[in-house]
């Protein structure tokens, strides 16, 4: 008996512990979500009592009105999505044809691709910006474009060429009989088998394009209407009268799409990295 | 017949690489070779006017105290979030993938949360929440201590207090990693251990450490490294402040480069201290790395 209410006890402390952080990760994103249902007034007044007494959509309607972020939000999306696209269909391919064929350059290029991973990003900006701004792509969002898909994207690379190597020979002599050749075995056979990892990159890259804060900043420093929600947010701090409740409600608005995203593919995000991680 | 076959296989290997080859080579290797370019001209990025200065940015770096002061101030970030990010991570991965934990997926989903957060916003919701009106303030009042602290504007508590919100933003990325790691534990030896009445300690101990250890250190490794590249919640909560206390190399070179408020923007040594820095890290991973394999090897022998 002794022993059961021991790890019953244990087990309750552990639930007691957990709740507590959660409550902890949890109390910022509380914290934003009522601060954008509250008055200016309530917004300063409130210390540790963080439940709206009267609670207002003013400023959500305010922040996506005439603070822009109806702008800001199209912006994201547009990066956003474009620059999941281009990088999964980039590394699809190229991870493809890595993990499938030998052919001359293949160790060079890989090795040259690896070496990336000790290049620290931040560091890079100022040739980055000096490239787009050679090339007349700083006037637009496809220069953000271009910039946010410019990353070596080793990890993705990785992943699809692993699952690229171990997909039966059988497969593609099938669609070789039947007629198939090198682009059409991949497009018609081959990437759809790649579902799961295509899920993962999808993930991955929705993420930190979303929430990429240093290149967009750099790239939109003197075109304030290619913003995209993270710098938006960030340049609402500086002006002279602050308006925070509205900026609360900006914040929850652009980090809801994320959240939903993370949560809706939860399980195969955490199965695809633990993949990658062990190859 | 077949030597025109592996041509055409090959030409479509290479059409398959090339976008991500371009890719790369404009915004890797490209910048990389022209930052050294950069870093020998005095130049501010506005004008045209370009002077080739050769190794003087350099020289002056090494007298510039504010260099010294992010150069350091990085190295402090490191010490005081890695430790704490890699244990409580390797603690909360441990936790939650215990099979018989209710709401698994609640917790990680949880945990995961802040690391989705765009910086900008954890920033601000940061910058009120430890306030000296704030709740950090309030709950410590509340356990009788009345005097507020003002924990990001005043230099003592500044980077201590970054790092601290640093920890909470990213261990659940962290926590993914040690999850993963933890799947090439053997279920059954675990199962067999746990027969033989070895408690959760032990088999913590002697088995789950020694398998999971080699990914660790390059776990540890990618902390390392990545928290000497920390630019985005720092430029977010503090930009820098208050006076330099809290400015590493990030939110330096962001500086020097584009800010105009401290004089004119100056490419030429901001790409120096850039430069300088990426170097320091590269040789900190190398040397880290040849650790990680001497111990390894040490451990098989």
């Amino acid at each position: 008996m002794p022993m059961k209410i021991r790890r019953w006890l244990g087990k309750g402390i552990l639930y007691v512990v957990l709740v507590i952080a959660a409550f902890v990760w949890m109390y910022p994103f509380i914290w934003m979500i009522t601060a954008s249902f509250k008055t200016q007034d309530e917004f300063w007044g409130s210390g540790l009592n963080i439940l709206p007494q009267h609670p207002t959509f003013d400023n959500f309607i305010r922040s996506w009105n005439n603070a822009n972020f109806s702008q800001y939000f199209l912006n994201t999306i547009i990066v956003t999505v474009c620059a999941v696209i281009i990088v999964l269909m980039c590394t699809s391919a190229a991870g493809y044809a890595l993990g499938r064929y030998a052919f001359p350059g293949k160790k060079v290029l890989l090795g040259v691709f690896m070496a990336s991973i000790t290049i620290p990003l931040t560091f890079t900006i100022i040739p980055v910006y000096e490239l787009l701004n050679a090339m007349h792509l700083t006037n637009s969002l496809l220069g953000l474009i271009i910039a946010e898909c410019g990353g070596s994207h080793i990890l993705f690379l990785m992943l699809f060429s692993s699952f690229y190597s171990g997909i039966p020979k059988e497969m593609e002599e099938a669609a070789i009989v039947d007629g198939c050749g090198f682009f059409q075995t991949y497009v018609r056979i081959m990437f759809p088998l790649a579902k799961p990892i295509i899920v993962t990159v999808v993930i991955m890259q929705f993420i930190w394009t979303w929430n990429s804060f240093l290149m967009p900043l750099v790239l939109t420093l003197s075109q304030p209407n290619l913003r995209t929600l993270a710098v938006g947010l960030y340049a609402l701090q500086g002006e002279h009268v602050v308006d925070w409740t509205g900026i609360a409600a900006g914040a929850t608005i652009s980090v809801l799409p994320v959240i939903l995203v993370f949560i809706a593919m939860q399980k195969h995000f955490v199965n695809g990295i633990a993949g990658a991680v062990k190859s | 017949m077949y030597a025109k076959r592996r041509r055409k296989q090959f030409f479509w290997c290479w059409l398959f690489v090339l976008p991500t080859t371009l890719f790369y080579a404009a915004f890797q290797a490209w910048p990389i070779l022209s930052s050294i370019y950069y870093s020998t001209l005095d130049w501010s990025g506005i004008s045209s006017k370009k002077t080739f200065v050769g190794l003087a940015n350099f020289a002056e770096l090494l007298k510039d105290q504010w260099f010294w002061n992010a150069f350091a101030n990085s190295f402090k970030y490191m010490v005081f979030s890695v430790p704490p990010l890699i244990i409580i991570s390797l603690l909360l991965a441990l936790i939650v993938n215990e099979k018989t934990l209710r709401f698994r997926g609640a917790f990680r989903t949880l945990f995961f949360l802040p690391v989705i957060t765009t910086a900008s916003i954890v920033g601000i919701i940061m910058q009120f929440i430890w306030s000296p009106t704030g709740a950090i303030n309030a709950l410590l009042d509340l356990l009788g201590n009345t005097r507020a602290v003002n924990f990001l504007g005043q230099a003592a508590t500044a980077l201590p207090t970054v790092a601290f919100i640093g920890v909470w933003k990213d261990v659940g990325i962290y926590m993914i990693y040690w999850l993963a790691a933890l799947q090439s534990v053997p279920q059954d030896v675990v199962e067999a251990a746990e027969i033989d009445g070895a408690n959760k300690w032990q088999v913590f101990r002697f088995i789950t450490l020694p398998i999971i250890l080699p990914i660790g250190a390059v776990i540890t490794l990618l902390a390392i490294i990545n928290s000497l590249k920390v630019f985005d919640i720092v430029q977010t909560m503090t930009g820098g402040g208050p006076y330099f206390a809290t400015d590493v190399m990030g939110t330096f070179v962001y500086r020097t480069a584009y800010e105009s408020s401290v004089g004119m923007p100056r490419l030429g040594y901001a790409s120096a201290a850039a430069m300088l820095f990426g170097i320091t890290i590269i040789v900190i991973g190398v040397a880290l790395n040849a650790l990680k394999n001497v111990i390894s090897k040490h451990r098989v022998d």
